[in-house]
């Protein structure tokens, strides 16, 4: 499904390496984690997969499905079923929920050749999700994100998830900000995607997430690379220990 | 006489030396026409030098004759607020089209022509025509707005004595590449009375066009206007109101287009409790013809706990120039004022330009007023985020700029023509931005 090999990427602005090869493999229907400290580089490659602008890949590739992720559009990107979970949802005042979420939806479907949805059909589809997500007539009519908690925030990037339906999920930091109800309602509506055709990188920085979402496999990820992967112990290790011992063993 | 008072009494005589006197109207409306010219004659065009002319160029607008405009072709786009029950009063580069128009006739409301009203010894209007123009002129003078009430030949006056069964849509056609109108509309609202006014269309080549609004207790007006998509035309207008007790005053402008608009507003919250908003969407774009909008708003608490909002966003791009002057007076005694005004511009490039002047003169110590004037660009991050959800990068823009409108569209009290607005807007800057 998704496939990284040796990715380099700096900062546009600095000058400045953030990623040092990243090599990073996610089949069809796997969740990984990428558990790592501050600044190691999870969300910079969150945000190079996305397609954010201010980076800048020196060397390395990325493909989902084969088809080369780091010439696309981020636009393209989300059509050939990519979708990043912010870590910081953005606000749009002005653009009310519904709107965005019924433009998105269907601006992918024609970037896909199908029919748009019709009024009737999205209005049914989106209730019905937003439902299990506990996400209200109110929050869906509001503007995007605007004067929304944090976990209103996640729960309306789940449900944009849910809605889209995309094959390759991110999530990055998903948890930061949820208390430990939201958590659970955040982590069921990803469980509820979980599909053997949908794979799912899980970015935290908490063994507790994959309390929720068990991951099949969790990396490591410090100064610009993976520096382990293994089972789910893994995240247990970092939690017992903290992330020095690995880091000193890897030296 | 100073060199700018001489500059200012030239442009005024070529200009007058220009214009052909109205029809002849009854005596209490000569007599109005010979006040207002005697005004004028003090007063002079603006001049370039003038404080209150320092963003916008008068010279277009005092030329003896308008710049050519050719009439838009919107390729037989439905008509703006057609979808309304509406009485409709047509005036063709400044004339009143009585084939086109509806019959004058309204439940509840008095509706003639200013011929017509103007041809009567007695008559209502004189007690509001250039009125409340003349109480306008303090403290800045508005020489249009007197060159208006002296030489207007045509207009609307309408007296609404309960609610209005319809709203009334005053239809501006412009035909004519060089047409030169001048139009002056009265509306009174008796206590109580409700009405709501439409207006649609360039109206001219260059158009002067001035509105006296006079407000009962506990009256509501609201006003929607659009000025046309003739990217060539000129126009000045003034909306003169004044509020009684717990009146209501709401105004939207829309403007796509023009190569000069000068709007000004002068608002008076003369009774407690009264309620003005005014709002305004402009969008520009100077490519191929100069875009330049001003938006010049004076209001006046002059009693106490009135509120008064003035929101007013313009999107400008290749070289178009956005303006906007507001003020907001408040004098003493009228405590508990609630003033708010905010002016912002969404520039598309570097190009553009916004220059804003909002001022605050507050002379009661219990009152809550505040200003924002803010110009920035399409925002990154929120076009990101739209795009990362897979909506084009055009689609995603163009979906900011209505975003970024949408508070001026907010004030728009009546769902429908809110509604009809925001579509029409989309169609437009879909077509025009691709």
């Amino acid at each position: 499904m998704l496939k990284i090999s040796n990715l380099h990427v700096k900062l546009q602005e600095e000058d400045k390496e953030i990623l040092k090869g990243v090599d990073l493999e996610v089949p069809a229907g796997a969740v990984h984690a990428i558990m790592g400290p501050n600044g190691s580089g999870k969300s910079t490659m969150s945000y190079v997969l996305a397609g954010r602008e201010g980076y800048e890949v020196t060397e390395g590739s990325a493909t989902l499905d084969g088809q080369d992720l780091l010439s696309m559009e981020p636009e393209e990107r989300a059509a050939a079923g990519l979708f990043l979970a912010f870590q910081y949802p953005v606000e749009i005042p002005g653009v009310g929920n519904m709107t965005f979420l019924r433009t998105a939806v269907n601006a992918q479907r024609k970037a896909r050749g199908e029919e748009e949805l019709s009024a009737a059909d999205f209005l049914r589809l989106v209730r019905e999700k937003a439902k299990t997500l506990k996400i209200d007539a109110d929050m869906l009519k509001r503007p995007v994100n605007v004067g929304f908690s944090g976990g209103e925030k996640k729960r309306n990037e789940i449900l944009q998830m849910a809605m889209l339906e995309p094959k390759m999920c991110i999530l990055d930091e998903t948890d930061s900000g949820l208390d430990v109800d939201a958590m659970k309602l955040v982590s069921d509506g990803v469980n509820a995607l979980r599909d053997e055709g949908r794979s799912f990188l899980v970015i935290t920085h908490y063994q507790r997430l994959l309390d929720h979402i068990k991951p099949d496999v969790v990396h490591i990820m410090a100064a610009g690379r993976i520096i382990r992967s293994g089972g789910p112990e893994l995240a247990l290790e970092v939690e017992h220990n903290g992330y020095a011992d690995i880091l000193t063993e890897t030296a | 006489m100073g060199a700018l008072a001489e500059k200012k009494q030239g442009d005024l005589a070529a200009r007058l030396a220009a214009m052909d006197a109205p029809a002849r109207g009854g005596a209490w409306l000569e007599a109005a026409r010979a006040e207002a010219r005697a005004r004028l004659m003090a007063m002079g065009l603006p001049a370039a030098r003038d404080e209150y002319w320092r963003f916008t160029r008068p010279a277009s607008l005092n030329a003896p004759t308008p710049e050519p405009a050719a009439p838009f072709d919107d390729g037989g786009e439905a008509p703006m607020f057609g979808e309304v029950e509406r009485l409709r009063i047509v005036f063709t580069d400044g004339v009143f089209d009585a084939a086109a128009s509806d019959p004058l006739e309204l439940a509840g409301v008095e509706i003639e022509t200013l011929e017509e009203a103007g041809s009567r010894d007695i008559h209502w209007a004189r007690d509001l025509y250039g009125v409340l123009e003349t109480r306008g002129h303090s403290p800045v003078e508005r020489p249009f707005a007197a060159l208006n009430t002296a030489f207007a030949g045509a207009g609307v006056v309408i007296r609404v004595t309960g609610r209005a069964a319809r709203p009334v849509n005053l239809i501006y056609r412009h035909e004519s590449d060089t047409s030169d109108a001048i139009l002056h509309h009265l509306v009174k609202l008796e206590p109580g009375a409700d009405l709501t006014l439409l207006e649609n269309g360039p109206g001219a080549a260059r158009l002067s066009k001035v509105l006296e609004v006079d407000l009962g207790a506990g009256a509501r007006f609201h006003h929607v206007r659009t000025q046309g998509r003739d990217p060539e035309r000129t126009a000045v207008t003034h909306v003169f109101a004044r509020l009684a007790e717990g009146a209501t005053f709401k105004s939207f402008t829309l403007t796509v287009n023009g190569r000069l608009t000068r709007n000004e507003s002068f608002v008076e919250l003369a009774g407690a409790g009264a309620v003005a908003h005014l709002a305004g969407a402009a969008l520009g774009d100077g490519a191929e013809l100069p875009f330049h909008h001003d938006d010049t708003v004076f209001v006046t608490h002059s009693a106490p706990e009135c509120e008064s909002r003035q929101v007013f966003k313009k999107v400008l791009r290749n070289g178009a120039v956005g303006v906007f002057q507001g003020k907001i007076l408040v004098r003493e005694g009228a405590q508990k004022t609630d003033g708010y005004q905010k002016s912002q511009a969404l520039m598309l490039d570097d190009d553009s330009t916004f220059l804003a002047k909002p001022e605050l003169e507050i002379y009661a110590d219990d009152v809550a007023c505040s200003h924002g004037s803010t110009s920035g660009a399409i925002d990154e991050e929120a076009l990101f985020y739209l795009r990362s959800r897979g909506v084009p990068e055009r689609q995603a823009a163009n979906l900011l700029v209505l975003a970024f409108l949408a508070d001026a569209i907010d004030e728009i009290e009546d769902a429908a023509i809110a509604d009809d607005i925001r579509t029409r807007l989309e169609g437009w800057v879909k077509r025009h931005r691709g």
